[in-house]
């Protein structure tokens, strides 16, 4: 096989995805459309893919925070900025920090667990009874799993948020002596209302990556127990991927180029 | 007078890429009938039931279900046709998120309007078909696989379909239990009524089954009609497969 046709092949092959992909989000967004929607799995897929999700993401959240203050905490008292700390961790988790890494970390998290679970109702022949029995596959599964990550990532991302600061204080708190009251000065300065809405705003796109992603990879699974792991994999590179793509975007245009 | 087709494949060919898995096949469905499908593995004997359910499209030919061509219509309109279409699984597809209850529920709760009250008889009945009616609450994971086979067609008869697709109900089954499933097939089409076709390579049950057979070999129909019929037909193929002879034009 020559470059050429392999070129072609690839080409074809990432159309082919990204037009299941967009296929699947079109008969997603008008079932959601419709209100067409399961409301019992809706709240057990926010349990299981937001809520279990919570404690990985304030751990990651409350290093972020206290990273962010030890490579600004230090030179800052030094240079007499001290009173910048706060504005530093509260500007870079609210905007930025927060969103994305919440983003990521569900992405591993609950983007595989999706993919896993749907690979592996489809290497059991659970999905061709599903059609068997004249049940519309993205209805009883993707719905669900889109409208859980779209609640429960922007809670998420709060709770990142506001640990992330805490995680920034009291590593400021312990290694610059900078007082908690300055500390949340500061951080007020740092961040606007609009910046963490528009963080939120964000996530809620990141969600419905991370969910229909992973439930198309789940769909695409051949194969055996291999073909659900190799799916998994997938899912996950391709949201983080995406993740990353779509937040220079956003940010590019909430922001704007001046920020 | 013919007999009335509640379904049909016409000049049907399935191809994935190189291999070609039927050819040219034509198969009638008599209605109110058991029609079995038998063949050596990897015949074909799985793709015609999967054709029937509009699960999978031919490369060419038609199908028809009621008088729908599914080959002329859309999934939403294949959904429509399928209300009146079951098939049971060989390894019964149940959902393993849902109890055995529910997943018996499932199909009507998902495509009628019928109460609760409504859907609980009807499982309770179904599960009491296929002798589970104490084992509505336990998961998939917990039944041996004779349970699992059972409670697919459960699933199967609950809607009261028309068409009962079996996908080889008694493979992989000790002989006590290919007996009661079996006479199970038989129960449900009485109780519940309605036409089905069986695949399956466990001759002593096709034959205790079968108002009509079709042999399928190398993706084609080689032989088909009422039972007694093809097994006193006279195509060597027919006779070694039927001998479970090896010796003969079946390749080893």
């Amino acid at each position: 096989m020559n470059v050429l046709e392999r070129i072609g092949e690839r080409t074809q092959a990432f159309f082919e995805y990204a037009g299941g992909l967009a296929q699947l989000g079109g008969s997603t967004a008008t079932f959601i459309g419709k209100l067409r929607i399961r409301v019992g799995d809706t709240i057990s897929q926010a349990y299981l893919l937001g809520y279990q999700s919570l404690a990985i993401v304030l751990l990651t959240s409350f290093c972020t925070g206290a990273v962010i203050s030890l490579e600004s905490a230090m030179q800052a008292v030094q240079y007499g900025f001290a009173s910048y700390v706060g504005t530093a961790v509260a500007y870079a988790s609210g905007r930025e920090l927060g969103p994305l890494l919440t983003g990521i970390v569900v992405a591993g998290r609950a983007g595989s667990a999706i993919t896993a679970e749907i690979g592996s109702m489809v290497v059991t022949e659970q999905i061709e009874a599903l059609r068997s029995m004249g049940i519309e596959v993205a209805r009883y599964l993707v719905v669900p799993r889109v409208l859980a990550l779209m609640v429960m990532l922007p809670m998420l991302t709060i709770f990142a948020d506001v640990i992330s600061i805490v995680g920034g204080m009291w590593f400021a708190h312990m290694y610059a002596h900078i007082g908690f009251a300055d500390f949340i000065n500061s951080a007020r300065i740092g961040i606007t209302m609009d910046d963490l809405l528009k963080g939120l705003l964000k996530t809620v796109v990141f969600a419905v990556i991370i969910a229909l992603v992973g439930a198309f990879q789940g769909l695409r699974t051949r194969g055996g127990a291999a073909g659900v792991g190799k799916a998994t994999t997938g899912a996950v590179v391709i949201s983080m991927i995406l993740i990353f793509v779509a937040n220079f975007v956003l940010s590019f245009l909430l922001y704007g180029a001046n920020g | 007078m013919a007999n009335a087709l509640i379904a049909r494949l016409e000049d049907v060919s399935v191809s994935f890429g190189e291999r070609t898995v039927l050819r040219s096949c034509s198969l009638p469905i008599v209605e109110g009938a058991i029609t079995c499908i038998i063949g050596i593995s990897g015949a074909g004997k799985t793709t015609i039931l999967r054709l029937l359910d509009g699960l999978l499209m031919p490369t060419s030919g038609h199908v028809y279900v009621e008088g729908h061509d599914l080959c002329a219509m859309n999934e939403r309109e294949i959904n429509d046709v399928r209300r009146s279409i079951s098939l049971a699984f060989q390894f019964a597809a149940l959902l393993d998120s849902l109890t055995l209850g529910e997943n018996v529920a499932l199909p009507l709760r998902e495509n009628t309007t019928m109460s609760e009250r409504e859907i609980r008889l009807r499982v309770h009945s179904a599960l009491d078909a296929v002798g589970l009616s104490h084992a509505g609450d336990n998961l998939p994971g917990e039944l041996s696989g004779g349970m699992l086979k059972r409670a697919g067609f459960a699933r199967a008869v609950v809607t009261q379909p028309k068409l009962v697709l079996y996908d080889e109900p008694t493979t992989g089954l000790d002989p006590i239990s290919v007996h009661l499933i079996t006479n199970m097939i038989l129960r449900l089409r009485q109780r519940f009524g309605g036409t089905a076709v069986v695949t399956s390579h466990d001759l002593p049950s096709i034959y205790e089954m079968a108002d009509y057979m079709a042999m399928l070999f190398e993706g084609a129909i080689i032989a088909y009609g009422p039972s007694e019929e093809v097994r006193s037909s006279e195509n060597p193929i027919v006779q070694q497969f039927l001998a479970g002879s090896d010796v003969g034009p079946i390749p080893i």
